[in-house]
């Protein structure tokens, strides 16, 4: 499904030349579970910006579905994005004047899908994150877990094949993480690919299949036995605070 | 993105920003205001005089006492006052061949009374001639009838206003006024009319021309109204008619003929300068408010960074964002525009009701043009902030950590 041959995204910081991505070869195929773990600076948020075709390579190809992407342009990038890529980010980017139900609507507001159609596709979502009788309120009274579940909600509305997470949990409790996790995982069980970037040892270590970054370059890729990891997360159930330190100073729990 | 959702994704945007909203509303609301208010004054204005040379008629000259020279030229130094018009001079023009009518006019105000009621009322002193060439209709009885100009006749025809207030329901045909030392049998009563040239003929009193001569002790005619045969020989005429004068007056030419041309020639002199006048207010508010939009409109693209970043993420290509982004202010524009026509509308109806006989409105091209302005004046300084918005480059834009 997805093939990074020789990628390189590189950055200028004042005179010096950063290589985000350095030559970077990866296959994924439809369906797997991924998770992406590395120090901050290792890349790990660059090679989702590049999967989710947020960004532009500085070299290499990136093929989607057999499609090579550095020779399109931005409007078919962002058709590409719209009907196949799914984001959840940290700190959610819903948009604060929209309430549950239209923030997961947005997207087929956007791609021009009739308000007849677009219903019941929201209302069945709505019921699967257990956000019906949240649908009516907007993210500022939402807490935390349940703003994500918008997210995911506003993610999957396409229906994607790729879903791309960016530190999902970083802002959220362990309850809530743990969720928040688990309806991921949900939505992977049905045929999505999910490709989840964290600090978090016990999110990242839940995933079949794990990649570590170092300065731009996979350091390891090795495959877990879906139960193992799972036994894991049962044995050490997570603590109050979550590990990461990405955080915009509001959760309660956060430093 | 369909049309409709994008109105409504616009709306919850601008209700969000209220007080910048608000004063986008304001800037554009006013130069709309402007446009129109100033084009129904001047609309009313010009309406007004046409319809006066309307009702007096093309081929009515009017014979001003007195020279009023504004090219130049020595004062006269005699230290004699100008002559008076005469009712003779009257009776001599209307023997001019190319003269149909002649109606001689002494205005004046005297308490006029009717058993226990009374009241001021403008008195105009005249004839016959001066019924059709203003084109009064009467709602009963006659006009003044045909007599010479000199003779005196205790007769009247009352506006119908001042009928009401004298006598009620009550009926006034055949009934005694007085006026000063003087009675007058009411033998017409006008039909009810809106104000004409600044007198309002439903609150006037007509008495025959000699009648109001020695009642308002006088010789002198305030004006004379010319009605020549055609129009044709307009020019010739009113030389005619000067020279007349002239011989008549010592060989001095001390009277003043203004005809609806040189009227509507000094009011379009007076029209222009208002026209240029709102040309200029309205392009002045229409660049404060452009400029306004402009800089608002950056505010708001550089505040909703992470959401232009999350929208593009969801797969919304650069034109689109644009369009939201120039809708908006079109919008916003669109609610100022009619903000603005709507208080213009109340102003000029107010005052129409405070000056009935100005037909105060905007003109259609006026309305029409304003909203157009006001729009165009939206789009093109909500360009550069669109064009900003659409080539943000998302994942920059989701790195603005503002969002909720």
């Amino acid at each position: 499904m997805i093939q990074l041959r020789q990628l390189c995204r590189d950055f200028l910081v004042g005179d010096q030349t950063v290589h985000a991505l350095d030559h970077l070869d990866l296959s994924i195929d439809k369906g797997e579970y991924l998770s992406v773990m590395g120090p901050s600076g290792s890349g790990k948020s660059t090679l989702l910006n590049m999967l989710g075709l947020l960004d532009k390579p500085s070299a290499g190809e990136y093929l989607l579905n057999g499609t090579a992407t550095s020779g399109l342009k931005e409007e078919q990038r962002a058709s590409l994005r719209g009907g196949h890529i799914g984001f959840v980010f940290q700190s959610y980017h819903l948009i604060p004047r929209l309430n549950a139900r239209e923030n997961i609507e947005l997207p087929l507001v956007l791609a021009g899908i009739a308000p007849k159609l677009r219903q019941p596709r929201v209302a069945e979502l709505l019921a699967r994150l257990d956000l019906i009788d949240r649908a009516e309120h907007i993210p500022n009274q939402l807490s935390g877990g349940q703003r994500q579940r918008v997210a995911i909600g506003r993610a999957i509305v396409m229906e994607p094949d790729l879903l791309l997470a960016d530190e999902p949990t970083g802002n959220l409790d362990s309850k809530s993480g743990l969720e928040v996790i688990t309806l991921l995982e949900e939505l992977n069980a049905g045929g999505i690919t999910l490709l989840v970037v964290t600090h978090d040892e016990n999110v990242g270590a839940r995933a079949r299949r794990r990649l570590h970054m170092i300065d731009g370059a996979i350091s390891r890729d090795w495959q877990t036995d879906s139960a193992e990891s799972k036994s894991i997360l049962t044995a050490k159930p997570l603590t109050g605070k979550p590990l990461t330190q990405k955080t915009d100073g509001k959760t309660p729990g956060a430093f | 993105m369909r049309f409709g959702d994008l109105l409504a994704f616009n709306f919850k945007a601008i209700r969000r920003q209220r007080a910048r909203s608000i004063m986008l509303l304001i800037a554009i609301a006013i130069g709309v205001l402007a446009i129109n208010l100033l084009t129904g004054i001047g609309e009313g204005g010009k309406q007004f005089v046409l319809g006066e040379f309307d009702i007096l008629g093309k081929n009515v000259l009017i014979m001003v006492p007195g020279k009023k020279e504004t090219t130049g030229g020595i004062p006269p130094l005699t230290g004699e006052t100008t002559r008076d018009l005469s009712l003779q001079d009257a009776e001599a023009i209307l023997r001019l061949p190319d003269v149909s009518a002649v109606a001689p006019l002494i205005p004046g105000k005297i308490e006029i009374s009717h058993g226990s009621l009374s009241r001021e009322a403008f008195t105009i002193g005249t004839n016959r001639a001066f019924f059709p060439m203003r084109k009064l209709e009467l709602a009963q009885g006659s006009i003044l009838p045909e007599v010479p100009m000199d003779q005196a006749v205790s007769v009247c025809v009352i506006g119908s206003k001042l009928r009401r207030e004298l006598f009620g329901s009550r009926p006034a045909l055949g009934q005694w006024l007085r006026a000063g030392d003087s009675r007058f049998r009411v033998i017409g009563i006008l039909k009810d009319r809106g104000q004409g040239m600044s007198l309002d003929m439903n609150d006037a009193i007509m008495i025959p021309v000699a009648s109001a001569q020695s009642l308002f002790n006088t010789e002198g005619l305030f004006r004379i109204f010319i009605e020549l045969r055609g129009l044709q020989e307009l020019d010739k005429s009113r030389l005619r008619i000067t020279d007349l004068l002239k011989n008549r007056h010592d060989g001095e030419e001390d009277v003043t003929i203004i005809t609806q041309d040189s009227l509507l020639s000094a009011f379009a002199n007076i029209l222009d300068t208002m026209t240029l006048t709102v040309a200029g207010i309205a392009a002045i508010s229409m660049l404060v408010a452009g400029i306004l939009i402009m800089n608002v409109s950056l505010i708001a693209v550089s505040q909703r960074t992470s959401e232009i970043g999350l929208l593009k993420a969801l797969g919304l290509p650069a034109r689109t964002v644009r369009l939201i982004f120039l809708t908006e202010a079109m919008m916003m524009a669109a609610g100022g525009a009619v903000v603005g026509l709507i208080i213009s509308q109340v102003l000029l109806f107010m005052a129409r009701q405070t000056y009935p006989s100005v037909p105060f409105t905007t003109p259609s091209w006026a309305m029409l043009g304003s909203i157009t302005v006001a729009m165009f004046t939206a789009l093109i300084f909500s360009a550069i902030p669109a064009r900003r918005a659409a080539n943000m480059v998302p994942v920059d834009a989701l790195l603005d950590k503002t969002a909720g």
